[in-house]
C-alpha cells in the first residue's frame, strides 16, 4: 500500500513535469546553469558593477537598479508627479510639469539616451522622452533628479526621441503621429491626412556645459509615423536614420491600412548639411507655443517660460538634405553598428534583417541609384544601400545592440528569444528564450562606440507564470544574460516599475564619485530659506501667510503657529538645515490636498496648504530621522474668518501659562 | 601545549578582526561600521585613541592670550545656521548640552575634532557615547570647514568669557 502510494505519486510528479515542458519554449530550470547565482550575487554593503538607467513606461518615470543585481536603487520622478517625494506637487516643482496645454501630470517615458562624448557614455545626464504630450527630459546624474523639461511644437507623440549624436550636439524628436502643423488650422477632416498632415522632426541642441536644452530646428516632411531613429558615428557622423511606418497615409484602423507596402522607409538625414542651411539663413520661422522648465539648483526652483517662435526646415524644398532607404515590412528599430557603417532595419511583420552599408548608401547617392520619389524625396534603390540580409532570425525582429566585437544581438517579439549574428556574414550564431515577447534589449553601450558587452538585458512585455501571482496585473520582467562566452547564459529575472521600454546602462565608475551628497546651505539662494533658527518666522501678506521653517533633528522650528484664519493661504518654505548625506527631513500637515515634501539637506521646498476648517492641524515630519522622529511634530491653530488671534510662533517657549489655570481650563470644558 | 593552542587562536581571532577592519574603509558609509569594532576594543584599553585630544586632524590649536573678536563673530554666523538648533548657550540641555563652559571641560584639539570628524569620535569616545545614551540622537556632522570650525571655537570662547 505504502509502495502504490509512492509509486502513484512519482507518476503524478512525471506527468506533471512532463505536461510543464510541454506547454513552455523551454523549462526555465534547465536553461539557468548552476553558476548563475554567484554571477548575480552582490554581497550585503558592496556596489554593482553598472547604473541600469530602465523608462518606466506609462508610469511617466525613470528606475534605476544595479548590475548584476538587479537591485532597484531609485525611482526618478520624470514626467508623472509623485507625491512621495512631492515631485509636481511643491511650489518648486510645478513649474517642470507645465506645457502649453497647462500642466500635464502623467506621459508615458520609452527612451532613453545617456550623453556622449567622442561616441562613449560620459554619465553627465540621461535624456528621456514624452510619447503622450510631446516632450524631452534632461535628468542630471549629479542629483537622480530632472533638471529639464521642453516641449516640443508641430509634434503629435513624441516616439522617435531622445537619440542622441556622438558628441551629445543634438538629441531627437520624430513625431510617431502626424498632425497639421501649429501654424496652421487644424480644424480640418481627419480624412485630409494626405494633404493638411506633416510629420516633424526636430533637432534638439544640448548646451556643452550646462546641458540646456533648445530647439535649434525642425524638419518639416511627409505625413508618416516616425517610429526610432539612431545617429550615425564614425564615418557616418553627421547622418540621422530614422524607421518610418504608415508611408501609407492612412488615418483609421491603421493595424491593417498602414500594413499594406510591402516595404516603408529608412530614413536618412544629413544633419550637418541642415546645420550648414540654418546657418545660411534658409530656416522658415514659424508662429508655435511650447513650454522650456529648467531647474535652478541654486534656488531650488524651476522656472517655466513660454516659448513662441521655431525655426524650420521643408525637406522637399532642400534637396540633397534628406534621402529614402526601403525598408521591409512596417520598420522598428533602426539601430547603428559601433562602426557607423551597418545600419539594422527590424521590420516588426518582415522574416529577415536587413543591414544597410553607409558606403553603399552613399555610392547609391553619388551615382543616383533612386527607385522614384516619395513626397518629393528621393527613394534610395534597395538594393543599392543593402550589405545583406538575415535570414529566417526569428519571428518580429524589434530592437539591435552590439557588442563591439562584431556580433549584433536581436530581440524577437513573437518568438520571445535574442537572436546574436554576425554582422559581416550575417550568420545567426545563438538564440536564447526569453520569458516572455521581449521588446527593448540592452548591453551596457551597446549603442555607442564602445559597448561593455559583459551583460545583456531583455525587457520583456509579458510576464504570466515568471512571479508570484499578484491579481490580473504583473510587473514586467527585465532578464539578465552574460554574454561574455560565445553562448549567451540566462542569469536572472527581475521585476521593473511601469513597463520598460529603452534603457541604458554604464559602469558605476562614470557616475558614483560625482554623486552628490547634500545641497550646500551657505549656497542655498532660494527667496524664502530660513539659514537657521533665528531667521525663522511667520509672515501675513493679506491672505497669503509664509513659513519660513526649519528641519532639524528632531525638530520643527516653528512647531506652534496660532493666527491662521480661514481663507488663508499658507505656504511652508521648510529648509533642511542639515549637512549630512542620506538626511532628509519630510514635511506632512492633516487635510493637505497634495501631497507631502521630502527635503534634501540644505534644500528649501515649499508645500502650500489651504485650511478648510476651523480647529487643530498636526504637522510632522515623514522620513524616520532619529531616535526622537516620532516627537518631530507640531501644531497649527486654525481660526475662523476675521478672528483676531494675532500671529504667533515659537518652538519650546509656549509653555501653558501657569499649570493652575491649565488645569482650571481643563476642568471648565468638562 | 594546551596554551600554544589557545595563543594561536588568539593570534587567529585578532587577525580575522585586523582584516576585517582593513576591508572596510574605502567608503564613508562603511566606515561607522569599522570603527565601530575599534570602539570595542577601546573599552578595553585601547592606546591609540586619546580621550583629551579625540581623533581627526588637529593635534594642537594654538588660542591666542585674548579673544579674536573677528574670529568669534564669523563664528556665531555658523552657530545660527548650524548649531542653534540643538544647542543653547547656557548650560540648559536642548537636543545637545548647553555650550556654557564647554571650553573648559574640553581641550580646543578635542573640540576641533568633534566637530569636524563627528562619526568617528561618537564612535570612539567613552564620554561621546556615555553623552549618546542621554541624548539619543547622534550629534549630525555638519560638514564644517577647518575655518568654521575655528571660528566656532573662538565663539564658544568668547561664550566661556574670554575677553
Amino acid at each position: 500500500m505504502k509502495i502504490n502510494t509512492k509509486y502513484a505519486q512519482g507518476m503524478a510528479a512525471l506527468a506533471l513535469l512532463v505536461s510543464v515542458n510541454a506547454c513552455k519554449p523551454k523549462d526555465a530550470g534547465s536553461v539557468v546553469s548552476g553558476d548563475a547565482a554567484a554571477k548575480v550575487y552582490v554581497a550585503p554593503g558592496k556596489y554593482d558593477e553598472f547604473y541600469n538607467f530602465v523608462s518606466g513606461g506609462f508610469s511617466g518615470q525613470m528606475a534605476v537598479y544595479g548590475l548584476p543585481s538587479g537591485r532597484l536603487l531609485r525611482v526618478i520622478p520624470v514626467f508623472s508627479v509623485d507625491p512621495e517625494k512631492g515631485w509636481g506637487y511643491s511650489e518648486e516643482t510645478k513649474p517642470m510639469l507645465n506645457t502649453s496645454h497647462g500642466e500635464v501630470p502623467w506621459d508615458d517615458l520609452h527612451h532613453i539616451s545617456m550623453s556622449q562624448t567622442n561616441g562613449e557614455s560620459d554619465g553627465r545626464w540621461a535624456f528621456a522622452n514624452a510619447n503622450n504630450t510631446p516632450r524631452v527630459a534632461r535628468i542630471d546624474l549629479k542629483t537622480f533628479r530632472t533638471a529639464e523639461i521642453l516641449e516640443l511644437p508641430n509634434s503629435g507623440g513624441n516616439h522617435s526621441s531622445p537619440f542622441i549624436t556622438e558628441n551629445s550636439e543634438y538629441i531627437v524628436a520624430g513625431t510617431r503621429f502626424s498632425v497639421p502643423p501649429d501654424d496652421k488650422n487644424g480644424d480640418v477632416p481627419i480624412n485630409t491626412y494626405k494633404q493638411n498632415f506633416k510629420g516633424t522632426i526636430s533637432f534638439i541642441s544640448v548646451n556643452k556645459d550646462n546641458g540646456n536644452l533648445d530647439i535649434a530646428f525642425q524638419l518639416q516632411g511627409p505625413g508618416v509615423n516616425f517610429d526610432l531613429s539612431r545617429a550615425g558615428k564614425g564615418n557616418s557622423h553627421g547622418w540621422f536614420f530614422f524607421s518610418t511606418y504608415n508611408t501609407e497615409q492612412a488615418n483609421t484602423l491603421l493595424e491593417v491600412n498602414a500594413s499594406k507596402r510591402d516595404k516603408d522607409f529608412i530614413m536618412a538625414v544629413n544633419w550637418k548639411k541642415a546645420e550648414e542651411l540654418i546657418k545660411a539663413g534658409k530656416g522658415r520661422k514659424q508662429a508655435a507655443k511650447y513650454a522650456s522648465n529648467r531647474f535652478d539648483e541654486s534656488t531650488h526652483t524651476a522656472k517655466s517660460t513660454i516659448k513662441n517662435e521655431v525655426t524650420v526646415l521643408d525637406i522637399r524644398e532642400h534637396p540633397g538634405l534628406v534621402y529614402m532607404i526601403p525598408c521591409p515590412k512596417s520598420p522598428h528599430g533602426c539601430d547603428v553598428d559601433p562602426t557607423g557603417e551597418y545600419i539594422v532595419g527590424s521590420g516588426k511583420l518582415a522574416a529577415l534583417i536587413p543591414v544597410f552599408s553607409f558606403t553603399k548608401l552613399q555610392k547609391a547617392i553619388a551615382d543616383k541609384a533612386f527607385d522614384g520619389e516619395y513626397d518629393g524625396i528621393p527613394v534610395v534603390k534597395y538594393e543599392a544601400a543593402l550589405y545583406g540580409e538575415v535570414k529566417k532570425p526569428g519571428l518580429g525582429p524589434l530592437h539591435t545592440e552590439f557588442d563591439g566585437k562584431g556580433n549584433a544581438y536581436t530581440s524577437m517579439f513573437v518568438s520571445s528569444e535574442v537572436v546574436k549574428w554576425n554582422i559581416k556574414d550575417l550568420k545567426v550564431l545563438d538564440r536564447v528564450a526569453t520569458y516572455y515577447s521581449v521588446g527593448h534589449l540592452m548591453i551596457p553601450g551597446g549603442d555607442t562606440k564602445k559597448p561593455n558587452p559583459k551583460y545583456l538585458v531583455a525587457y520583456n512585455k509579458i510576464t504570466k507564470d515568471r512571479y508570484l501571482p499578484t491579481g490580473p496585473e504583473l510587473s514586467q520582467s527585465a532578464q539578465l544574460y552574460d554574454i561574455s562566452g560565445e553562448k549567451m547564459q540566462l542569469l536572472l529575472d527581475f521585476p521593473t516599475i511601469g513597463e520598460p521600454h529603452y534603457a541604458q546602462a554604464v559602469s558605476a565608475d562614470l557616475i558614483k564619485n560625482n554623486s552628490t551628497k547634500f545641497f550646500k546651505i551657505e549656497e542655498n539662494k532660494h527667496p524664502y530659506v530660513a539659514k537657521g533658527e533665528a531667521a525663522t518666522k511667520v509672515v501675513r501678506e493679506g491672505k497669503k501667510v509664509h513659513v519660513y521653517m526649519t528641519l532639524m533633528r528632531s525638530h520643527l522650528t516653528p512647531d506652534n503657529i496660532e493666527g491662521i484664519k480661514i481663507g488663508d493661504e499658507v505656504y511652508f518654505h521648510t529648509t533642511n538645515l542639515e549637512q549630512d548625506w542620506d538626511v532628509p527631513h519630510g514635511f506632512a500637515i492633516k487635510g493637505a490636498l497634495n501631497a507631502e515634501l521630502l527635503v534634501m539637506p540644505g534644500e528649501t521646498t515649499t508645500l502650500k496648504w489651504i485650511p478648510d476648517r476651523v480647529g487643530m492641524f498636526p504637522m510632522y515630519c515623514t522620513d524616520f530621522c532619529s531616535a526622537l522622529h516620532q516627537e518631530m511634530s507640531g501644531y497649527v491653530r486654525v481660526s475662523p474668518a476675521g478672528s483676531n488671534v494675532p500671529i504667533s510662533f515659537s518652538t519650546g517657549t509656549n509653555l501653558p501659562k501657569d499649570d493652575a489655570a491649565g488645569a482650571q481650563a481643563g476642568a471648565v470644558k468638562k | 601545549m594546551k596554551k600554544l593552542l589557545v595563543l594561536s587562536m588568539v593570534i587567529l581571532f585578532i587577525g580575522v578582526v585586523a582584516s576585517c577592519g582593513s576591508n572596510t574603509n574605502s567608503e564613508s558609509s562603511t566606515e561607522a561600521g569599522s570603527e565601530s569594532t575599534a570602539a570595542t576594543t577601546t573599552e578595553s584599553g585601547n592606546p591609540s585613541y586619546d580621550p583629551h585630544r579625540g581623533e581627526g586632524k588637529f593635534t594642537s590649536v594654538d588660542l591666542g592670550a585674548s579673544l579674536d573678536a573677528a574670529k568669534a563673530d564669523l563664528g556665531d554666523q555658523v552657530f545660527q545656521v548650524k548649531c542653534s538648533s540643538c544647542h543653547k548657550l547656557t548650560d540648559e540641555k536642548l537636543v545637545g548640552p548647553g555650550w556654557k563652559g564647554v571650553t573648559a571641560r574640553r581641550k580646543p584639539e578635542w573640540i576641533m575634532n568633534f566637530i569636524t570628524n563627528t562619526d568617528v569620535m561618537i564612535d570612539k569616545d567613552p564620554e561621546l557615547q556615555a553623552q549618546l545614551e542621554l541624548c539619543l540622537v547622534r550629534m549630525p556632522n555638519q560638514n564644517l570647514s577647518d575655518e568654521d570650525a575655528r571660528n566656532l571655537l573662538e565663539m564658544m570662547r568668547k561664550n566661556d568669557g574670554v575677553k
